[in-house]
Formats: C-alpha cells, sequence, structure tokens
C-alpha cells in the first residue's frame, strides 16, 4: 500500500487526550478531506503525520516509508502546506522556492527547472520575481503550494490552507488541489468546512480526539447535506 | 553538491541576507562595545592598573586590555540573536519548513550554528578595523590567528543560543531570559577585568568567573590576537561546545514536543 497509512495513532498533552486510536487510509491519487471542528485533534494530527511531534503509540506510513523507522525517507516524499504561512516575506516567489529546494538537497539547474514546473502547476510563474510582500493571501498559498511540490512528492499534506483567504481565492485553491489528486498526488485536506469537500472525495471526519466517520462525502451526508450531517455528528447545532 | 552543502550554503546564506536586511542590528552590534572601549575604557583607564599577565609582554593600557573582551561580547550577543530570531521563527512557523526537511535535524542545527557564526566572525573583524582606525592595533598576525578562536567561540555560544530558543516558548519571555544569561556571562568574566583583580574583591567571584566558559572564550581569543595558544581555555570551550549541543538536540528532539507546539 502506498500513499497515506496512519494505524492506531494517540497522542495527549499530559493527560489531556489529543488523539486516541486514529486509523485511516488515503489511496495514491486520492483527494482525501479531513474535517473536523476546531480542537478536533487536526493540527496534532498533521504535526504527528510531519514528525514534528513523535507518537509513542501506532504508525505512519508515507509512500510505503514508515514514518518512525525510516524517517528521512518518508519526509523526503512528503509535501507539506502548513496553517501558518512560513514563507519569507521578505524574499522573492523564486528565492522562497529556491530555499526550501535546497533544504531538500537541490541546487542548480535541477532546482531551477522544478522551480518553474511547480510554479507553472500553480499559474504562479509570472510573479516569481514578486517579493512575497507584495503577493495578496490566495497568491501567497498558491506559492506555498507550488514549493510544497517542488520535490514531486508522492503524499500532499494542506492543514487548513483557505484560512483568511475570500471566497474566490478559496474556490481557486480547491480546485487546484484537486486537479493535483487527478494527476496522482495523494492529498489529505484538513478544514472545518464542509463546502470546501465534494460529494466524490473521500472524507474524514475527526471530532474530539477520534475519528467519527470514514468513507465518501456523499455516503457520510446521505439524505442530507454535509453541512448538517456533519453539524448531527459532532454535536454542534445546526 | 551534496544535499548536505547545499542546504548548509542555503541556511547560512539565508542568515546573511537576514542580517543584512537589519542594518540597524549591524550598526548597534558595532556601536556597543565601542562605547566601552572608546568611553568607558577611558575613562577606566586611570582607576585600574594591570600588572604584566600573558598573553601581554608589557604593560598595556586598559582599551588593550579589553578589547579581546568586546570582540567576546560581539559573539556573545550575536548568539543571542540568532537565538531570539529562532524563537522568531518558531513563532512564525517557518521552523517548521527547516524541521520537516528531510536531512538529519543534528545538521540542519548545525548550519544554523554555522550561519549565526560567520556572521559573528563578519562583526568582529569589521570592529577590530574600527578599533585600528582609532589606534587600538593588535599584532599583524592576530589578525589572521585570531580566526579558528572566533570560530569556536561562536560555535559555543550559538550552541547556548540554541538552548536556550528550544527551551524559551514565546517570544515576549525572551528579555529576561537574556538578563539572565548575557549580564553574568559577561560581567562574571575575564571581559573586563582579569581574574586576579577578581580574586582581591572575592575568591568567590573569582571561582564562579573561572568555570564561565565565557571566560574561557574570550582568554581563548586574546590569545590568538597575539598569535599565541591557550590550550586550557580551547579545552573549556570544547567541553561547554558539546554540552550546549547536546542540550540543543535533546531540546529539538521531536520525541519531546516543545518546538512543535508553538511553531
Amino acid at each position: 500500500m502506498t500513499g497515506l497509512e496512519v494505524a492506531g495513532l494517540g497522542y495527549s498533552y499530559g493527560a489531556r487526550q489529543a488523539l486516541s486510536e486514529v486509523s485511516f487510509r488515503v489511496r495514491p491519487g486520492e483527494f482525501c478531506a479531513l474535517l473536523g471542528p476546531n480542537g478536533a485533534g487536526k493540527s496534532t494530527l498533521f504535526n504527528l503525520l510531519t514528525r514534528l511531534f513523535v507518537s509513542p503509540t501506532g504508525r505512519i506510513t508515507i509512500a510505503g516509508h514508515d514514518l518512525a523507522k525510516t524517517p528521512r525517507r518518508a519526509l523526503a516524499r512528503l509535501g507539506i502546506v502548513f496553517q501558518q504561512s512560513t514563507l519569507d516575506l521578505d524574499l522573492t516567489v523564486r528565492q522562497n522556492l529556491a530555499y526550501f529546494a535546497a533544504l531538500h538537497g537541490m541546487s542548480g539547474r535541477e532546482a531551477r527547472t522544478r522551480i518553474d514546473a511547480a510554479l507553472d502547476r500553480l499559474d504562479m510563474r509570472v510573479r516569481a520575481h514578486e517579493t512575497c510582500r507584495a503577493l495578496n493571501g490566495g497568491h501567497r498559498r498558491r506559492t506555498e503550494i507550488a514549493r510544497a511540490l517542488i520535490h514531486n512528492p508522492d503524499v500532499l499534506l494542506l492543514d487548513e490552507p483557505t484560512v483568511g483567504l475570500d471566497a474566490a481565492a478559496r474556490a481557486a485553491i480547491t480546485d487546484h488541489v484537486h486537479a493535483l489528486a487527478d494527476d496522482g498526488v495523494t492529498v489529505l485536506w484538513a478544514t472545518h468546512l464542509t463546502d470546501e469537500v465534494r460529494p466524490d472525495d473521500r472524507l474524514v471526519i475527526l471530532h474530539q480526539s477520534r475519528i467519527l466517520a470514514d468513507g465518501t462525502a456523499r455516503h457520510i451526508a446521505g439524505d442530507t447535506t454535509l453541512r448538517k450531517r456533519f453539524l448531527h455528528l459532532t454535536g454542534a447545532p445546526a | 553538491m551534496t544535499p548536505f552543502l547545499t542546504s548548509l550554503r542555503a541556511i547560512v546564506a539565508r542568515e546573511a541576507l537576514r542580517f543584512l536586511h537589519q542594518r540597524e542590528r549591524f550598526v548597534a552590534a558595532l556601536v556597543r562595545p565601542l562605547v566601552w572601549l572608546l568611553v568607558f575604557a577611558a575613562g577606566f583607564r586611570a582607576a585600574l592598573g594591570l600588572s604584566i599577565i600573558p598573553p601581554y609582554q608589557t604593560y598595556i593600557t586598559y582599551e588593550t586590555y579589553i578589547l579581546p573582551g568586546l570582540c567576546g561580547m560581539i559573539v556573545l550577543f550575536n548568539g543571542m540573536q540568532s537565538s531570539l530570531s529562532l524563537v522568531y521563527d518558531r513563532e512564525m512557523g517557518s521552523m517548521k519548513l527547516l524541521l520537516t526537511s528531510p536531512l538529519p535535524r543534528w545538521w540542519l542545527l548545525f548550519a544554523k550554528l554555522a550561519g549565526s557564526t560567520a556572521i559573528s566572525v563578519l562583526q568582529v573583524y569589521a570592529f577590530l578595523a574600527i578599533a585600528a582606525a582609532f589606534g587600538i592595533t593588535l599584532p599583524p598576525l592576530g589578525y589572521v590567528t585570531v580566526l579558528p578562536a572566533l570560530v569556536m567561540a561562536g560555535l559555543m555560544l550559538g550552541a547556548l543560543g540554541l538552548v536556550l530558543s528550544s527551551f524559551i516558548r514565546q517570544l515576549e519571555n525572551f528579555a529576561g531570559v537574556m538578563n539572565f544569561v548575557i549580564f553574568p556571562m559577561f560581567f562574571l568574566s575575564s571581559a573586563l577585568y582579569p581574574l586576579w583583580k577578581m580574586a582581591e574583591s572575592s575568591k568567590l567571584l573569582h571561582d564562579i568567573c573561572a568555570v564561565n566558559p565565557f571566560t574561557h572564550a574570550v582568554e581563548l581569543i586574546r590569545f590568538a590576537l597575539y598569535a599565541q595558544f591557550n590550550g586550557w581555555a580551547l579545552l573549556w570551550v570544547l567541553l561547554a561546545t558539546a554540552g550546549f549541543t547536546a542540550l540543543a538536540l535533546r531540546g529539538y528532539d521531536p520525541a519531546r514536543t516543545r518546538i512543535a507546539r508553538r511553531g
């Protein structure tokens, strides 16, 4: 099994359980939305998936590489877009991408070719020489997604990537990332917004540290809207 | 170029670029020791009598005595400044980018350390150039032999900065911690007064100064500025660097969650 596999994952901050027995699989080329209200444990899960935290229980496999046993190989196959912007605003788009490429050991012609390809994929090539401070929120996000693609990752993680964006930018980013999944990239998209999930998307609902539902969004929604179903499952007033 | 060298070059270049973008930091880094050298030392010249102690061959002015200590001060402040920028990186999230790179974490931290040290060395040479312009000069060979001593001091104090950055949770806490690190380290050292002078005042303070790693970094620099080698000081600096590095690696260990929680 390639793609992303999470088995029996748990994590706690002292006495407070943040994740408990979390298991799911995302197949290669699948777009999987990880839906959960604030505080559900999404950020903790992302910190574990990116090895910023290490869990004493459970197993994470990225593109066939066990994150605990072969972390460098697993991280090399992983693209990450963090919720909080990680761009250096004083550098240009290209400089930001070149820095990231170097952190993955790429330089020279190879780095340039890959940076151009990633920028083209997100329609950001024309802005390559602008400083990130001059970009709007949507373009900054696209820069971060392009950056996460430079090393051709098998698995792409995005932690609430549309936070703070207007409706048009949100729709554009969602479309771009769905297109990436169509091209074969395994995508895990964390969000608390049901309108970012399409009926045919794979959906995992996380609530109070546990998985509440796992299936296609259409199947989980059943005969009601996904929003109503989500609010019902998480016990929030509709 | 190997992935290791590629990443090292990029991290050092980014540190240098960030430093160049902060011109006021460069100016502050030079003004601080120059005020000590040209104002404080001039005032104290008459009050403090210094005997001939190694590496000096003759009586020296107080300005000459504190010059190595002020070089150490630059390296100390820069190490703490790097630590501050690491805490800032963590608050801003950019630390995550570094820590999720597929290179070993110890290498990434070493690259950060190398970047910080390179900037320290540049600052010290700029300071020595200005000091020379004011007539406080050294043997020509000393300007060359001091380089490895500055690198060693930079690595030691940069590693201390890494330790602090791994344990300081928020930027707001930084000023307090700095006051508890920079000032005791600087004043309880041989930077401003020789240890035998301190012993005349207090045996306890002398003993504290004698175990302060910063004292040994300053002495390493002092001897190197006169093209002499102080093996005891080097040993202390090496031991302190190893200790601080071990603590930093522990602080940045993903199995311990301090880093990830904030950033």
